[in-house]
């Protein structure tokens, strides 16, 4: 049971989603979730500090609860793959430099 | 205040926020008393009625996000991170102090010691020495595999302080002393006619014939102090490292530490001139003004360095001077700092720490499909 999604079959507007994460996953999908318009409310919890477990809540203007999620997911890979894309860009440029520098 | 009609007032400005909106979005004030507009605007319908669009859009993000690298050496690496969330920028450091792999001594086992140090404070003081191995090569050891080469590295103490020499023995994390073989302590047995009597490691082949450490012994950081040894003592012990993440123990945290802070912001509302300039300058305990000359004897304050500013808020503090500068703080700049311990360079922890949280936001996207 690591990853769940307590919600209705009827309204699948909105859903509580059950992982086995901690702040970091979470506060970062808070953040993602929240700049997507599709979704009104959202927030995380974590139900006790000893278990590594965490609540998110999605609730969104009709769209599934859980594309929005995944969606939400996808963004924050991507911002992480360009983060890492211009970060390798600027440690090389920066060894390249001083490089030239000390010649 | 002349009455203006309404259609003569200039026309607000068209998608984008307004000036003092703006502000409160992307800088934290320092006052007096206390820091306001600490929060971030996250939801995207926030600034809808003022026709503003908070939503994220990932073009504008590539656009927008910058990385600057200031300082970088085999330990350390300052840089700044430009354009992006405090939730993700913490995500990157929770990741790097937690959840990056090292090697870090788990077991040890302890033929001899008769050293003042208590051998349970001795197996900790030896788990905290930083190893100078890539954990990418190793495999983590889960409760029913059996340490091999892949999963453990063994290492060797035996010091013994001469009784002759009448002086103390500092013994070091670098008389530790590799076997690339593995263990060398023979496993108690029942039947001893086996023909090669068992360790406490199954090593099938020495560590030395993998490529990786053929000419590239595995140490640790030297000259660490482990223990002192009196006269006659003695240290005999052997201690296997395992793979592990900071979370299970901050020995295999492979940072020294990782931290940040928002680029600090320091505005002067009027100018400050002549004594007050003067004034101004002796405030601040780290240099951050200046003054300039502007002709004619009028002496100018000016905001020389405020990377430097520590937020101690000294120049504020006095009555009637909130007035006169304002300190303030970007939201999305991050000066973020790395001290690797030694087991990869910074550069690489970062990259690799990014690469974690993607692979957990891959998870969830599989599990949820
Ligand atoms: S807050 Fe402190 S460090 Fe910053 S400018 Fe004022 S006196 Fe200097």
């Amino acid at each position: 049971m690591s990853k769940m999604e307590h919600g209705s079959y009827k309204d699948q507007s909105a859903s509580t989603f059950s992982l086995a994460e901690d702040h970091t996953l979470a506060n970062a999908l808070r953040f993602t979730l929240n700049q997507d318009p599709r979704v009104s409310v959202c927030g995380y919890s974590i139900p006790h500090p000893s278990e590594a477990r965490v609540n998110i809540r999605v609730q969104t203007t009709g769209d599934p609860a859980k594309e929005v999620l995944k969606d939400s997911c996808q963004d924050l890979m991507m911002i992480c793959q360009h983060v890492r894309s211009t970060f390798d860009q600027a440690v090389a440029d920066f060894k390249n430099n001083n490089g030239s520098e000390s010649e | 205040m002349p009455k203006v009609p309404l259609w003569d007032l200039p026309e607000l400005p068209q998608n984008q926020l307004p000036l003092h909106l703006q502000l409160q979005k992307t800088r934290v004030s320092c006052n007096n008393d206390a820091p306001t507009n600490t929060e971030n605007v996250t939801y995207s319908g926030a600034y809808a009625a003022l026709g503003v669009d908070n939503s994220l859009r990932l073009d504008e993000f590539r656009n927008n996000f910058k990385v600057k690298v200031i300082k970088l050496n085999e330990e350390d690496m300052e840089f700044d991170l430009i354009g992006i969330d405090a939730s993700i920028a913490n995500a990157f450091r929770r990741i790097l102090i937690s959840e990056l792999p090292t090697m870090a001594i788990e077991k040890v086992l302890v033929a001899n010691s008769s050293s003042v140090v208590q051998d349970e404070v001795l197996a900790h003081r030896l788990g905290l020495i930083p190893i100078k191995v890539d954990p990418r090569l190793f495999d983590y050891m889960s409760e029913n595999d059996v340490p091999n080469e892949k999963n453990s590295i063994v290492f060797k103490l035996h010091v013994k302080c001469e009784r002759k020499s009448g002086e103390r023995l500092t013994v070091y994390s670098h008389d530790l002393e590799w076997l690339p073989s593995g263990s060398e302590y023979v496993l108690p047995t029942e039947n001893s006619s086996e023909s090669k009597p068992k360790t406490y490691t199954s090593f099938t082949s020495s560590q030395v014939s993998l490529p990786e450490f053929a000419n590239n012994p595995i140490t640790v950081t030297p000259g660490i102090i482990i223990s002192k040894l009196a006269p006659g003592q003695e240290i005999e012990l052997e201690a296997h490292a395992v793979k592990g993440v900071g979370k299970t123990h901050a020995k295999w945290s492979p940072v020294a530490t990782a931290w940040y802070r928002m680029l600090p912001e320091v505005v002067l509302l009027q100018d400050i001139e002549d004594e007050d300039a003067q004034k101004l300058v002796n405030k601040c305990p780290v240099n951050v003004f200046d003054i300039e000359d502007m002709g004619k004897g009028v002496k100018r304050a000016t905001v020389a360095r405020p990377r430097a500013c520590t937020l101690c808020r000294e120049c504020i503090r006095e009555p009637g001077w909130e007035e006169k500068v304002a300190l303030r703080r970007v939201k999305d700049h991050f000066i973020f700092t790395i001290e690797s311990t030694g087991a990869l360079p910074p550069e690489v922890l970062f990259t690799e720490a990014v690469k974690i949280l993607e692979d957990k936001c891959e998870s969830v996207i599989t599990e949820l499909s």
